[in-house]
């Protein structure tokens, strides 16, 4: 039927490629030029502007130290999680369900959780008071805490962001047939070898799209951060939304937007050659 | 040294049982087929000795060890599973290489056993490819050579010619059975293809619905079958069924007296069909022949024998029309008798 009429596909998806186009293409094409220009002249002042704001260096390590303790960790517990899950005869369902609650709460929320639980008068100052491990409310949030603060908001951003690369990850987990893994149970594998000579092989593509999704969303965390530090803890988003909204300075903003973009793409291209995908070698 | 009792395993699935109570002792470099239907539990008691699957009860020793508590790998055994299992991200030399690497055979070790495993299986021209670009009867000899370069003591192996077109399965058959042999392999072969299994086993264990029917030598079940399903299952065409009045300890049939293991009421007379010689004329067993199939090897012919389906086979000289009676002289020594009750045979005359 298609075969005659080989126009059909294109017209389906046209609208949402004229969507995506005007919505998309037009303000990063935009976004790149207000980066890049001055009084509509090419420039590189608000580059310059950018890199001298005080706050610019604080913001670029904040975020990479970041997605650096964040992402490896959340790859870690969440193919732990999909494997224990994998073993489970009942119950998947349910735990799989419960540990996507997160999911479906924004991360500005997310902020505000984790802040009622290690704000100043919040559940662990009440907990760690009435086991008598501390004398009087200690503050975990401020900049004179910058290592309380960090551990903070890292365990918030996991606590947030692991059910989405479980998810990839479980689904990679089911692609992959018991199978094999019991012949190289049979031919005297162990756990752990037929862990990493097996299993994490046959879950690259699952585990490709986990990491570069997890490490481009680290790379533009902002709410959660926002919620719990402020402007203790610049980052990279953060400091865009200020020069936007505070400074009214649109220019500087976009320079932010595009120096976020250009390290995503960036991470990306790494993770695209580093775990390389063939599928000649994928059942 | 590595022989195998698999002692009342039972399993059961839910509510299904997969396996009631079979048991089965395989002698140290032993041959034995499972041999049955599909769906009768084969697959099932191959995983249990393997111990990928756990029994409901019942005991499996090897070597005169308890192993049912064991995993896997401490129970000395390989396997070739039925949808084979190749490691689609490993090269075939890779494949065939896991079990020594991970028995941490030296490279020059690896490099000779693979290259033997190859050999064997015609697959050397295949070592550098990856399995995905593999045929699946290419695949499947990838997990023989892979279970056979590791010279295993035990060797399960679920149906690991179904995917070869049937020259190469006659080809490996042999040569398998020729290496396995010298060896001394102790070996578990499932199949539902009988021939295979008449022509590789040192003994046949046929399984239907989760038990196992008779045990034996090829020529011993099939000539002998323990129950009617045996004798219905195995041999090509099928034995032939005719159920007969006793009167007296006797059976007559056709123009022939039988003395028989009843007394009286009816008897099943279990017929081989190539067992059968044509009468001169007017005498015997008739025969109405519906068609009469000339095989080239041999004559085939379908109808009925009092009134009871029945398939015989004669000599390719004969020659028969479709429609013609035939007269047929039994040989009293190579008929099996069954009840017709519980379709167990009566143990054969001395
Ligand atoms: N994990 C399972 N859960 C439930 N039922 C199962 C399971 N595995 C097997 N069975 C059932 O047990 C019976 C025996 O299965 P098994 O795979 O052993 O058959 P088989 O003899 O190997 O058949 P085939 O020749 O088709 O491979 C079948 O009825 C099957 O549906
Ligand atoms: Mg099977």
């Amino acid at each position: 039927m298609t075969q005659n009429r080989p126009w059909i596909p294109y017209a389906l998806i046209l609208p949402s490629v004229v969507f995506l186009g005007l919505l998309f293409v037009v303000p990063l094409v935009q976004t790149i030029w207000l980066a890049v220009s001055d009084n509509g002249t090419p420039s590189l002042a608000n580059m310059t502007t950018m890199v001298s704001d005080i706050n610019f260096g604080r913001s670029v390590l904040n975020t990479f130290l970041l997605t650096l303790a964040v992402v490896p960790i959340q790859i870690v517990m969440a193919l732990t999680m999909g494997s224990m899950v994998a073993k489970m005869n009942g119950g998947r369902e349910t735990i799989l369900w419960i540990w996507t609650i997160p999911l479906g709460i924004s991360d500005l929320a997310a902020g505000m959780v984790w802040l009622s639980i290690l704000q100043n008068t919040g559940y662990l100052n009440s907990i760690l008071f009435g086991m008598g491990l501390i004398e009087r409310q200690t503050a975990w949030l401020t900049y004179q805490t910058p290592v309380a603060l960090f551990i903070g908001i890292a365990i918030a951003e996991i606590w947030r962001g692991t059910a989405i690369v479980m998810i990839i990850i479980v689904a990679g987990l089911n692609q992959v047939p018991k199978e094999f893994k019991e012949a190289a149970e049979i031919f005297g594998a162990s756990p752990w070898t037929r862990f990493t000579r097996i299993t994490l092989p046959l879950i690259r593509p699952a585990l490709q799209s986990a990491l570069i999704l997890r490490t481009v969303l680290a790379f533009e965390v902002f709410a959660v951060v926002y919620a719990l530090g402020g402007r203790n803890f610049p980052v990279l988003v953060g400091e865009a939304y200020n020069w936007q909204n505070q400074n009214q300075n649109y220019s500087v903003a976009a320079a932010y937007a595009v120096l976020i973009m250009v390290i995503s793409l960036a991470a990306t291209l790494v993770y695209l050659k580093a775990i390389k995908v063939d599928p000649e070698r994928l059942p | 040294m590595a022989n195998i009792v698999i002692d009342n395993i039972k399993k059961s699935f839910g509510a299904f049982q997969a396996l009631k109570e079979v048991s089965l002792t395989i002698n140290d470099g032993e041959f034995v087929s499972l041999l049955g239907p599909s769906g009768c539990g084969k697959t099932t008691l191959l995983r249990i000795i393997a111990g990928l699957e756990t029994a409901t009860s019942g005991d499996i020793r090897i070597g005169d060890r308890s192993v049912i508590s064991l995993p896997p790998k401490d129970r000395g055994l390989a396997m070739v599973f039925q949808n084979y299992a190749v490691f689609p991200h490993m090269t075939v030399y890779e494949n065939v290489a896991f079990g020594l690497r991970m028995q941490k055979a030296d490279d020059a070790r690896v490099k000779k056993q693979v290259e033997k495993a190859a050999g064997l299986l015609h697959i050397e021209p295949y070592l550098d490819r990856y399995p995905n670009k593999l045929s699946g009867g290419q695949r499947q000899r990838v997990a023989v050579a892979r279970a056979l370069a590791v010279e295993p003591g035990v060797l399960l192996m679920d149906e690991p010619l179904s995917n070869l077109d049937a020259l190469l399965r006659l080809e490996m058959r042999t040569e398998l059975k020729t290496v396995l042999q010298a060896a001394g392999t102790t070996t578990i072969y499932v199949t539902h293809d009988q021939t295979e299994a008449m022509g590789l086993s040192d003994r046949i264990a046929v399984v239907h619905d989760g038990r196992i029917e008779q045990v034996g030598t090829p020529v011993e079940v099939y000539n002998h079958p323990a129950t009617r399903f045996v004798g219905g299952f195995i041999g090509n065409p099928p034995m032939n069924f005719i159920t007969m009045p006793v009167t007296g300890g006797k059976v007559a049939i056709g123009s022939q007296q039988f003395a028989v293991p009843a007394t009286g009421g009816e008897i099943v007379f279990g017929l081989r069909g190539e067992t059968v010689e044509r009468a001169p004329n007017g005498q015997g067993l008739d025969m109405q022949v519906r068609v009469a199939e000339p095989m080239g090897s041999h004559l085939l012919l379908t109808g009925s024998i009092l009134g009871q389906p029945a398939r015989v086979i004669l000599p390719a000289t004969e020659t028969v029309r479709n429609g013609e009676t035939v007269g047929l002289t039994l040989d009293p020594k190579r008929l099996t008798w069954l009840s017709p009750e519980s379709g167990a045979s009566y143990p054969a005359a001395a």
